[in-house]
């Protein structure tokens, strides 16, 4: 009775020093105990999915991947690069308009929180398009590519910039006041104090964030840019093979998110203790 | 040391006044200032530390004149050991880079020098396995004492400290005030803004009382807690007593 006990439950006794809040997400799980349990949630989310299959009578055949599996590697790595220069621009426009909206100049504090503001505030489809006009007729860049990666990276640098800002406010004030007590000068504070202590309270949220690039990128396919979501369209349009597809491309995309989710809660455990 | 000061205030708006104008010019080794919460004590010691400016007033330590600005006043920090209440360790460093890292970066000191040194003062506090630990993983008095050996680990020629005790529980503080009254033996000067009573009347020389913004007595410790004159210190004094053992 006790060992079947130890095969679902988590044993209390671990990291009591830990704060409770963390205590609930952090415990300490026996190995076979994990892998047991994850085996039953995996059976029964098979489980779920075949029998949903089966009574809509879909027989899943993924023979056809071979024949299309150069264009999937193109569109897998094109999803990849995509994200990638996305990732850069975005932390670059996101560091520019956290800074910007604590700018003493008026005029750049308020032009880089409507920037915020707006992309926010709308869905990234109606910017795509919105912005695929202008970018792409108006500033005449014809590489969709490149588009792409402007149009992701103007979205995302929104949500940075409120990572950024958020971890600029909670520095304490008396972080501050201790570096001009020792002595520091504006630039050492900045990179004795301030980055440091903002790289530790950032990097888990942004690397969080890498992972929504991945997934918000499958929206460009809309203006044709040929990336993973787009090459699969493609593929299921000429072969019908709808299910096969979609499933298969969420594998694709979960092969490049889980382990960036991995690391950022890695991170996140690693940091949250010494804050 | 000589401090002194002239006309000295400070409000942060029109009509919210912190200090009143004060003058003081005495020569000073260890100077406890007391007083109600809110009556300025930690603005004047910030004043005196260069961390914030007066509103009026000049400020003179060894006879130089504490100019107000920011190049002048960092210079004049490095000469200064400064203790927070709390908070002031810089949470993402140890123990050891605390101290280390100011020495080198500010005080010039090699590597090695600033490692030997921040060692050798952990270990005089008793704080040797500790070395390495982040804030976060000592207790409050084990910070306060990492704090204090920071504050003077380049051998400042004064100390301030504002309230290093008071988000203590009552075993750290004496921890804390142990080591100060070392310091004290060793020559150390300070000034110590605390609400520990029995250390500003035992440990310190001098002792000034801080109400409402001004600077209503000063003199010999023993002198002022045995015969308080203002009516103030009288009311303040007593307060304190109504509980004690």
């Amino acid at each position: 009775m006790k060992h079947l006990k130890q095969l679902f439950w988590i044993s209390d006794n671990n990291g009591q020093h830990a704060p409770q809040t963390a205590r609930m997400f952090n415990k300490k799980i026996s190995r076979p105990a994990a892998l047991f349990n994850l085996l039953l949630v995996a059976a029964l989310w098979v489980a779920l999915f075949w029998i949903s299959l089966r009574t809509i009578q879909i027989r899943l055949d993924f023979t056809f991947l071979g024949e299309f599996r150069i264009r999937i590697w193109n569109g897998f790595l094109a999803t990849l690069g995509l994200s990638l220069f996305s990732l850069i621009f975005s932390l670059l426009i996101g560091i520019l308009s956290a800074a910007g909206q604590s700018s003493s100049v008026l005029f750049i504090r308020f032009f880089c929180s409507v920037y915020v503001k707006f992309i926010r505030g709308t869905p990234l489809i109606m910017q795509i398009y919105l912005f695929f006009y202008i970018v792409g007729t108006a500033w005449g860049v014809s590489n969709r590519f490149t588009a792409g990666v402007l149009i992701l990276s103007i979205f995302e640098g929104a949500y940075i910039a409120e990572i950024i800002r958020g971890s600029l406010l909670s520095l304490e004030e008396s972080q501050l006041e201790a570096a001009r007590a020792v002595g520091f000068s504006r630039r050492q504070t900045w990179r004795f104090v301030i980055l440091p202590q903002m790289i530790t309270r950032t990097l888990p949220a942004l690397t969080g964030q890498f992972a929504s690039i991945i997934k918000d990128s499958s929206l460009l396919s809309i203006i044709a840019v040929i990336e993973l979501t787009q090459t699969m369209r493609e593929i299921s349009a000429v072969n019908f093979r709808l299910f096969e597809c979609y499933l298969f491309l969420g594998i694709l995309y979960l092969c490049l998110t889980l382990p960036v989710s991995l690391i950022s809660e890695r991170l996140e455990r690693r940091f949250q203790y010494e804050n | 040391m000589k401090i002194k000061f002239q006309n000295l205030s400070k409000q942060y708006e029109p009509g919210h006044v912190i200090l009143n104008p004060m003058d003081f010019e005495d020569e000073v080794h260890t100077l406890a200032v007391i007083g109600p919460s809110g009556g300025g004590k930690s603005t004047l010691l910030r004043i005196i530390g260069g961390l914030i400016a007066p509103t009026t007033g000049k400020l003179w330590v060894d006879s130089d004149e504490i100019r107000q600005n920011e190049a002048s006043l960092q210079q004049y920090r490095k000469t200064i050991g400064f203790v927070f209440q709390q908070g002031g360790l810089f949470r993402h460093m140890s123990a050891l880079d605390n101290i280390a890292v100011p020495l080198e970066q500010v005080h010039g000191y090699s590597r090695t020098e600033s490692r030997s040194r921040a060692l050798e003062l952990l270990e005089r506090f008793g704080l040797k396995e500790d070395a390495r630990k982040k804030p976060a993983a000592l207790s409050g008095g084990q910070q306060q004492r990492v704090a204090i050996a920071r504050a003077v680990a380049a051998r400042p020629k004064l100390l301030l400290l504002d309230e290093p005790t008071s988000a203590l529980d009552p075993e750290y503080t004496t921890e804390v005030l142990n080591v100060i009254r070392e310091l004290k033996e060793e020559g150390m000067r300070f000034i110590i803004v605390t609400h520990e009573m029995g250390f500003a009347r035992h440990a310190c020389d001098k002792a000034a009382f801080l109400c409402e913004g001004s600077l209503l007595e000063y003199g010999e410790s023993a002198q002022l807690f045995a015969h308080p004159e203002t009516e103030q210190l009288q009311r303040f004094l007593g307060k304190l007593l109504e509980w004690n053992v």
